[in-house]
């Protein structure tokens, strides 16, 4: 099924994708989602730890308190040292193969100073199977000496990979798509009409370090469910063996999650969402169960318990240099997202 | 003219597999058509611009090589939504993932090529070093689109921007060997207006990176009584650094070694002392693995000589070169050209 492409939705993907924000340095996407939801939100703030937790009031008597969620930071490299001839060492924030760094153009600090990263030459490098760990890279800007690669990437600055949003063949390309997918989708969300329930529109930090943003959040708003948006995997490049799975597929609709490595989602939300799938003709997939953490295992302990689930978008490529998705995949999650919330009921999360 | 920079941009951005050089051939064709007397394209498809020399007729000529073929890819099958490939010269497998590609199917197609997320991973697999049955290519069109628009033996090219680093150096990809490229046509634009007896013939080679074809067509077709082939070296650089690599910023080098005539040798670094560029003495012991060497075994023999550009990263998307070198070894290749007296023609020195 193909639909009309969601413009706005698109063009929001674009411009947080281009942004830069690995886990712990936000700011430059709260700032940017900030003006894109003030003005159809109640209330919004900001946390001890930098969520930007928004408020959009309900429309029903008693409204049911829904969280969603969606992690503004991305994966990517912090400074760690500088050698003598003036390169930058780093350590990885999040997981990045090893094997995708060298060839690679990086931006490094908040100027986008550009660095890139290279080993020895072919020609010369003798019988080495395996990449480079991280520690024994270095980012090269050019730098001459210690002093200067100091002074231009002081200890502790963000480096992201250099990739611009662009469109290939029928999909979206770009870096971030974990998670900037799901915060567009919760950007165009709060944009929409007003639902039944109370909704608290939350953009995470320092997810991909642990999950640590959404834990503090899910306490602060003490909901009675929980949804995680997401930007989730696809392994489906052809492999020499038969193939276990390809985890999600391109253009089958939202990846919802029956279990991860974080959590396992209740059955009575589960079979909610697959029925408001149904109800409202959206295709859906189930992802392949017990890969990767979300932030639905944030959620879902806090305080006395909440029922939460996890709703992504697939993307091939993720942590990656450049990532790919659907543009149908993207407009069906946020369809099925906003479905699933607006015909939530106390009954729906009744344990039977 | 354009500065050094903004004309390599030009030169590097441009495609040119080995084999299907036309577009980058047209590049350079427009930047040499206000440089030269007369300019034509031979059986080999190289690019051939003569500035006339000053001497009466019949004029000894120099033929200056510098080869404008790149490493890339070709499509070796079609397997539902991605190509399979293999490399076109000496693409390295070490830093192809994730890279941005153009396929040039039945029109230009932008494409990635595939790596699997860390998340299904081992940490082994995560540093394992792709077998070219590994690597496809996603152009992120359907199947049947696909097939529709690409065909088993279409080349690929990498797509990489060149960006600016510090102190004057420049990174992207195919500075191998578009740099010397610019270094001729800088050559070119100051022998306008210096005068040269010989005549003075920039020669863009086609299939360098495949095994020096272009050169030895060109060769034989010129006949000249020198020839210099320009290309690009090794750099020191954080991981090698050992005999064999050479300063970057520090000097175009000067090759010699039985590839080299010694008289040619004598010339170049003659020209360099007396106009004071800085140039770094490169040994060779056996073959250049240049244009060097295949023209020297052309027709009779040709007496030859190379200048080389160090570069960072070779035959990587960062290939890391110094913009003044690129200019310096415009200036010696100007300056040796100028210095040939009408009667010069290199002997031995036991000759009579």
């Amino acid at each position: 099924m193909s639909y009309t492409r969601n413009e706005t939705l698109i063009t929001t993907l674009q411009t947080l994708a281009d942004l830069t924000g690995i886990s712990g340095d936000e700011t430059k996407i709260r700032s940017a989602i900030k003006p894109l939801v003030e003005h159809h939100v109640d209330t919004l703030r900001i946390d001890a730890l930098g969520n930007l937790i928004t408020y959009k009031r309900g429309t029903a008597e008693k409204p049911l308190r829904v969280l969603v969620t969606a992690h503004m930071d991305e994966v990517g490299f912090m400074v760690v040292g500088h050698t003598g001839e003036g390169g930058l060492r780093v350590e990885a924030v999040g997981s990045i193969p090893e094997r995708l760094l060298p060839g690679s153009h990086v931006w490094v600090g908040k100027e986008h100073t550009p660095g890139v990263v290279g080993v020895q030459a072919i020609h010369r490098a003798h019988g080495n199977h395996q990449a480079a760990s991280v520690e024994d890279l270095i980012i090269d800007i050019g730098a001459k000496n210690k002093e200067e690669a100091q002074e231009a990437a002081p200890l502790g600055t963000s480096i992201t990979f250099a990739t611009r949003f662009r469109e290939m063949g029928a999909a979206l390309t770009g870096k971030a798509f974990d998670d900037r997918a799901g915060c567009a989708i919760l950007v165009a969300l709060l944009q929409g009409e007003r639902l039944p329930c109370d909704l608290y529109g939350v953009f995470t930090v320092q997810e991909e370090v642990g999950l640590r943003g959404a834990r503090v959040a899910a306490y602060a708003v003490e909901s009675d469910v929980g949804f995680a948006l997401e930007g989730t995997l696809i392994d489906d490049l052809p492999k020499r063996e038969k193939d276990v799975s390809p985890t999600t597929e391109l253009g089958k609709g939202p990846a919802i999650t029956v279990m991860d490595r974080s959590y396992t989602t209740p059955p009575r939300l589960l079979s909610h969402v697959l029925k408001s799938a149904e109800a409202e003709g959206i295709p859906y997939q189930i992802k392949q169960p017990g890969v990767s953490s979300t932030e639905a295992g944030s959620i879902h302990p806090a305080r006395g318990g909440v029922p939460a689930i996890t709703i992504a978008v697939p993307c091939r490529y993720i942590h990656s240099p450049r990532a790919l998705l659907h543009p149908d995949d993207l407009e069906n999650t946020l369809r099925l997202v906003r479905a699933a919330i607006a015909r939530l009921t106390p009954e729906t999360l009744a344990i039977a | 003219m354009k500065s050094t920079f903004d004309l390599l941009k030009i030169l590097t951005e441009a495609p040119g597999p080995s084999g299907r050089e036309n577009t980058i051939r047209d590049v350079i064709a427009e930047q040499w058509t206000p440089l030269a007397d007369d300019m034509r394209t031979d059986a080999m498809g190289s690019l051939i611009a003569l500035q006339r020399g000053s001497a009466p007729t019949p004029r000894p000529a120099l033929m200056v090589a510098a080869h404008m073929d790149e490493i890339g890819l070709i499509v070796t099958g079609i397997e539902g939504s991605f190509l399979r490939v293999h490399t076109l010269g000496g693409m390295d497998r070490r830093v192809i993932l994730g890279l941005e590609v153009t396929v040039h199917g039945k029109r230009a197609l932008p494409g990635i090529i595939g790596s699997r997320p860390p998340h299904v991973l081992s940490a082994e697999e995560r540093r394992k070093i792709v077998a070219w049955e590994e690597v496809f290519v996603d152009t992120g069109l359907p199947a049947d689109e696909l097939a529709a628009l690409v065909t088993v033996g279409d080349h690929i090219t990498v797509d990489r921007e060149l960006v600016a680093l510090k102190n004057d150096l420049a990174a992207g990809k195919a500075l191998d060997n578009r740099a010397s490229v610019l270094a001729v046509t800088l050559a070119l634009d100051m022998l306008r207006s210096r005068n040269h007896a010989w005549d003075f013939y920039a020669v863009a080679t086609t299939q360098e990176e495949v095994g020096v074809k272009g050169a030895i067509a060109s060769a034989y077709g010129l006949a000249p009584q020198i020839a210099i082939a320009l290309d690009v070296t090794f750099a020191k650089q954080h991981d090698d650094d050992g005999p064999g690599t050479f300063e970057l910023g520090k000097g175009p080098t000067i090759a010699q070694g039985p590839n080299f005539h010694p008289h040619v040798v004598e010339r170049l670094v003659a020209a360099a002392k007396a106009e004071e560029i800085p140039y770094q003495p490169e040994p060779v012991s056996g073959g250049s693995g240049t244009d060097a060497w295949g023209i020297q075994v052309a027709r009779e023999g040709i007496p030859t000589g190379l200048i080389e550009i160090p570069l960072r990263y070779m035959h990587q998307p960062v290939e890391t070169g110094s913009l003044r070198d690129i200019e310096r070894a415009g200036r010696l290749l100007a300056s040796f050209a100028a210095r040939l007296e009408a009667e010069f023609r290199p002997r031995w020195e036991d000759e009579l």
